[in-house]
């Protein structure tokens, strides 16, 4: 069961992300080089509906909550190792193998990459374990830090993401 | 007149994507048992594992130990994403063999050896950085983002930084 939900629910997702063109390199190299924020409205978009069924799914609860800890040395190095390998290559992980898939024949390139970098990583993960765990600080939600309802988190969110896309719409980006 | 080539609105199609997460922690909830949420960059770890046990038989290797060689939910929905790009572009046509892709072209010139590299190399930092910050823009950008989870919008905030800076150090003139 846990297969068939995994492959079913890729196939969409897959599906909807080649449909909003968002897993071309082009698309999201024009995102950090603010010239087509077509990523940008699709995240957005994707988490602002998200965030509210998660939320009242979770406060009824009918699910639990999968948070990663907030771990300081290794969100911001790794973060920043990503955005440089991102701008390099134009795709993300899960892209990577969806414009694959659309014939982009150079993302196979990506791929190889992503694959061996994720073994470098593996065979040093001993040594790479003090920095990812340096500043961490557990397994926090936003509305938990600042102890108000998620649900003034959401509203927050929902005014910035107006905002921006009044912006882009504005710009015509 | 460029010819516009038809593509799903991306605020639809995010707002597609945030449905589907949803539907996807209830129905795995139910189901399985276990919420599940969107994320892909794990799976090229595994990836890199079984193809290193070809080789070497490291079942000492800690990292792979901790995340599991098997075919899981994750696996299945990275497999699903490929298939769902196979299909949805052979029928609407989107597919196309690309060798280097139209930005790149500008800037760099129709070099597919030059692209393969750079692909490669910016590969293993995307690896790198996705494993050092645990999660890509699927598993922090979505899924963490849509539980309001504290790490993932830093995460959000560094690998979007970080890849503003480094693409417009790359791409600009």
């Amino acid at each position: 069961m846990e297969v068939l939900l995994g492959l079913v629910f890729g196939i969409i997702f897959g599906s909807i992300l080649t449909l909003a063109k968002v897993i071309r390199y082009e698309k999201q190299v024009s995102a950090v080089l603010f010239k087509d924020m077509t990523i940008i409205k699709f995240m957005f978009s994707a988490v602002l509906v998200g965030s509210i069924g998660i939320t009242v799914l979770y406060q009824m609860g009918l699910i639990e909550l999968n948070l990663k800890p907030l771990a300081l040395g290794g969100i911001i190095i790794g973060g920043i190792l990503f955005g440089l390998g991102w701008s390099l290559t134009g795709y993300c992980p899960g892209t990577s193998l969806a414009a694959l898939a659309e014939g982009r024949i150079h993302a196979i390139f990506a791929v190889m990459g992503m694959i061996f970098g994720s073994l470098i990583f593996a065979n040093f993960y001993s040594y790479l374990k003090p920095l990812i765990n340096f500043g961490n600080m557990g397994k926090l939600t936003i509305y938990q830090a600042l102890n108000v309802s998620p649900f003034v988190i959401i509203l927050i969110l929902a005014i910035f993401a107006l905002g921006l896309f009044y912006f882009f719409e504005k710009k015509r980006i | 007149m460029i010819m516009k080539e038809k593509s799903l609105n991306p605020y639809v199609g995010g707002a597609l994507i945030g449905l589907l997460a949803i539907a996807l922690a209830y129905l795995s909830s139910i189901l399985i048992g276990e919420t599940k949420f969107f994320g892909t960059s794990t799976t090229f770890a595994k990836m890199s594992g079984m193809i290193q046990n070809l080789f070497f038989s490291s079942s000492s290797n800690e990292y792979f130990n901790r995340i599991t060689l098997r075919i899981d939910w994750q696996f299945m929905f990275v497999i699903g994403i490929f298939l769902g790009s196979l299909i949805t572009s052979l029928i609407t046509g989107s597919f196309k063999i690309e060798l280097v892709p139209p930005i790149f072209k500008e800037r760099f010139g129709d070099n597919f050896l030059l692209r393969a590299t750079l692909a490669f190399i910016g590969g293993i930092f995307v690896a790198l950085g996705a494993r050092l910050a645990d999660g890509c823009p699927s598993g922090h950008g979505l899924s963490g983002m849509m539980q309001l989870s504290l790490s993932s919008l830093l995460a959000v905030i560094v690998f979007f930084t970080s890849a503003i800076i480094f693409a417009n150090l790359i791409y600009r003139r």
